[in-house]
């Protein structure tokens, strides 16, 4: 079967893309440089967290949480998906202050948040640290396996007629008359009239080939999980600022993330220790009762994160049939499922329902 | 200068912290025991009175002179006992221990971190009462307990014959020695052997001793069930594909021994896969020496070959460390050591013709038996895993359905997780990839 566009990078935004096209008739191939759904997709804190986004995401946001909410409907397996809900946490009153004006900001575009004050959280959860000012309460936010998700998109895709391909490593993406000639490194060429870039960490290098810069960096997010212990935190949770975000999973690990990682080679992130001691000491700050845990393992991955840290998502201003997705990092799992559904929209019909304003790629060199 | 740091001190750790005492050096010697001496030559706590004629036997006096000559370093070595090196990092190693948790820079390195069991799937081998045979021995050499009353002990290697050995004159009545290899596969073995007589014949004396006491020794053996809430029993096959059951209330299982290699993927060695051993080890050259970032190795946690050769990897390796600091080493010692090592290196070969690693007991496993204890991964999870989710490798297992992702982190259930995933593929071990390393190398207080 000849593709009709090509999806180059198989991280979760793509597979969702694949499936989406395919779902829609068309033929995609996917390119995954080493195994689908392993980079930022896979590693990540696996948070599928609406509140903290920017007003001009929330439209994209609500309607991937209508997607991971129907997931078992939609890829035939639930990805560990729980609705468990999402705090975003104030260490101090003005951080309290500052989520509170944010939930103002976003109710009429949707986004149902409950104020929390110190007495409240102190009620409702008293096993967290007692001087916490409050919190802001998401109760349609959830969390998810995100090494379960790229994988279950793929297999999904492929039943619906995709073409994936992983150890597949473009090495060049010509412009030519009919499209783009896309040119892998076992010496294959396909052309095709469309290609979408969801290349992770990589894509900004692949749009600036193709003269679409958008100034970015790879970051590793540093992750530390401690043995199975019993119930102690049903919900996903995060901290205003800079803190740890964190959450239980249903087997009783406690999974946290605060601070980077590092470069060990070319594409090999390791955890840091000095960060993990850092986050294990303000995860034991916030739930004392984790101070008698034990850390079973550290981890990170190679994630893209733009200049602005917003994410870039929607057609290249340069090449008709191009379209980027990518400086995900923090972003990407929870809008990962609708991207993709957006991507496949924009290659088809040129459009999406869903507001793009504020994606665009045109921002970085405009004015 | 950094110091060096040596972690381990067993065999191969005490001979290199000697060695380099004597070329000027004061290493820091990192030790997660109590007291120096490693597992094989491992000292009960203080207090304990089982002379080392007991706990050691033969290797009696091989232990005591090591022992002794480790305990007069004194302080010309900087010595950390009940201490963990949870991670090694380009330029630090953390540690955990009685002062808590302490960073050092990164000096060379001379890992010796030794050998752990090398476990496979039998239906019910997470029994109470089921342990596996260097942990059996551990209690005994430590503790001065016994496992059980009654004790049978199923698998290969050669330490099956001598726990079993340890066990009887210790005054446990031994149930049966029950070995997976075939008695033709000892004597294909003996042309390799011969490269260690005094060894081959204290095997071959273990193995008469315990006929001559009327222990049952059947070779050949495919356990298959362990019975009893806690264990009454096993159930095997014998040569005959006849079955069999051994009435016990304690089972010490075990299939050889696989390296701890884990500080050395952290602190960025390369890895080759071995083929005898059946596992990725650390790519070294012929003295201990890794490619790069002054990293050396000796002793069971680069290869397994026992105690004697770990001595001697643990001065050779640490003649590569000094010379490589430029300090003058005696080449004809050097040469020595070298000599010795490939005559070890032959007897090691020769003992896994012996005791060859009985794979096909994950053919026949069936699907409840368990895999991963810590993350209770089944046998029919992981062919769930390569069958239907297409895992192509083992890492990606781990990342589905969560082998070697609990406690241990795959020290325990590792090896037997690639080579069911190699052979559920059709393709050899090698095949299935390596669980990578990551800190904490074991569980570490979160504060």
């Amino acid at each position: 079967m000849t593709p009709d566009i090509v999806i180059v990078g198989g991280g979760l935004v793509g597979c969702s893309a694949a499936l989406h096209l395919a779902r829609a008739g068309r033929r995609p191939l996917l390119l995954e440089v080493g195994r689908i759904g392993a980079a930022a997709s896979g590693v990540n804190f696996g948070g599928v967290r609406v509140q903290g986004r920017a007003l001009f995401e929330l439209p994209l946001a609500l309607r991937s949480r209508a997607i991971w909410d129907n997931l078992v409907d939609i890829v035939g397996t639930d990805c560990e998906y729980r609705r468990s809900g999402h705090l975003r946490l104030a260490k101090t009153p003005a951080d309290l202050d500052a989520v509170a004006a944010y939930a103002e900001k976003v109710r009429p575009a949707g986004l149902d948040l409950e104020v929390i004050d110190g007495a409240e959280i102190r009620r409702r959860h008293p096993a967290f640290n007692a001087t916490l000012a409050g919190a802001t309460w998401s109760a349609g936010d959830g969390q998810a396996n995100p090494r379960l998700a790229g994988p279950a998109f793929a297999r999904a895709a492929r039943a619906a007629g995709a073409e994936i391909r992983d150890n597949a490593k473009v090495v060049a993406i010509e412009p030519v008359a009919a499209g783009f000639a896309v040119a892998t490194a076992d010496g294959q060429r396909v052309t095709v009239p469309q290609v979408i870039n969801s290349a992770g960490a990589w894509a900004p290098d692949l749009a600036a080939s193709l003269g679409d810069a958008a100034p970015g960096r790879a970051i590793y997010p540093n992750m530390v999980v401690t043995e199975p212990l019993p119930p102690l935190i049903s919900c996903s949770l995060g901290t205003y600022g800079n803190g740890v975000y964190l959450r239980q999973v249903e087997r009783g690990n406690v999974v946290f993330g605060m601070g980077r990682g590092r470069l060990a080679a070319p594409d090999r992130a390791v955890p840091s220790a000095e960060t993990s001691l850092a986050a294990m000491a303000e995860a034991a700050w916030l739930l004392p009762r984790l101070a008698h845990a034990h850390v079973i393992r550290t981890w990170t991955g190679i994630e893209g994160e733009l200049a602005d840290g917003q994410p870039v998502i929607g057609p290249s201003p340069r090449h008709q049939g191009l379209f980027h997705a990518f400086g995900l990092s923090g972003h990407g799992f929870q809008l990962a499922p609708a991207i993709g559904a957006v991507l496949a929209e924009l290659a088809t019909a040129g459009s999406s329902p869903t507001p793009l304003d504020g994606f665009s790629i045109t921002r970085f060199t405009a004015g | 200068m950094t110091a060096v740091i040596i972690v381990g001190a067993g065999p191969a750790g005490m001979a290199a912290a000697l060695t380099l005492v004597e070329a000027g050096l004061r290493p820091i010697v990192v030790d997660e025991a109590q007291r120096a001496g490693g597992q094989i030559f491992r000292r009960p706590p203080p207090g304990f009175t089982r002379p080392p004629a007991a706990l050691y036997g033969a290797d009696a006096a091989a232990a005591t002179r090591l022992h002794l000559a480790f305990d007069a370093l004194g302080d010309r070595i900087d010595y950390r006992p009940q201490t963990l090196v949870w991670a090694v990092e380009p330029d630090a190693v953390h540690l955990q221990g009685p002062q808590g948790r302490v960073r050092l820079d990164r000096g060379p390195l001379l890992l010796a971190t030794g050998a752990t069991d090398r476990l496979l799937p039998v239906d019910g081998w997470t029994k109470p009462g089921v342990f596996s045979l260097g942990g059996s021995q551990v209690a005994l050499k430590a503790q001065g307990v016994a496992i059980g009353r009654r004790v049978a002990f199923c698998g290969t290697g050669p330490l099956l014959y001598l726990v079993a050995y340890q066990y009887a004159k210790a005054g446990a009545e031994v149930a049966a020695v029950l070995d997976t290899s075939a008695f033709g596969d000892g004597i294909r073995a003996l042309p390799l052997l011969a490269a260690d007589p005094a060894k081959l014949a204290r095997g071959i004396y273990y193995l008469g001793w315990l006929r001559a006491h009327g222990v049952p020794v059947h070779h050949g053996v495919r356990p298959l069930t362990v019975h009893g809430e806690s264990v009454t029993g096993l159930t095997w096959r014998d040569a005959g594909r006849r079955l069999n059951e051994t009435r016990c209330d304690a089972l010490a299982l075990g299939f050889g021994l696989r390296s701890e290699t884990q500080l050395a993927d952290l602190a960025g060695v390369p890895f080759r896969f071995d083929p005898i051993r059946r596992q990725y080890l650390p790519d070294i050259d012929q003295d201990g020496r890794a490619p790069a970032g002054a990293v050396y190795l000796a002793g069971d946690g680069a290869a397994v070959r026992g105690a004697a050769a770990a001595e001697t990897a643990g001065r050779l390796a640490a003649l590569a460390l000094a010379a490589d600091l430029g300090r003058p080493v005696d080449t004809a010692a050097r040469d020595a050591l070298r000599g010795r090592m490939a005559r070890f290196e032959r007897f090691a070969r020769g003992l896994d013709a012996a005791f060859p690693f009985p794979v096909d007991l994950l053919d026949t496993a069936t699907d409840d038996t368990l895999l991963c204890r810590c993350e209770a991964v089944t046998v029919g999870t992981m062919r769930h895993a390569v069958g239907e989710l297409g895992a192509e490798d083992v890492n990606r297992a781990k990342a589905f359905v969560r082998p070697g992702m609990g406690r241990c982190q795959g020290r325990m259930c590792g090896l037997a997780t690639s080579e069911l995933h190699a052979r559920l593929r059709g393709l050899p071990p090698d095949q299935a990839g390596r669980l990578r390393g990551q800190a904490p190398v074991k569980p570490v207080p979160l504060a």
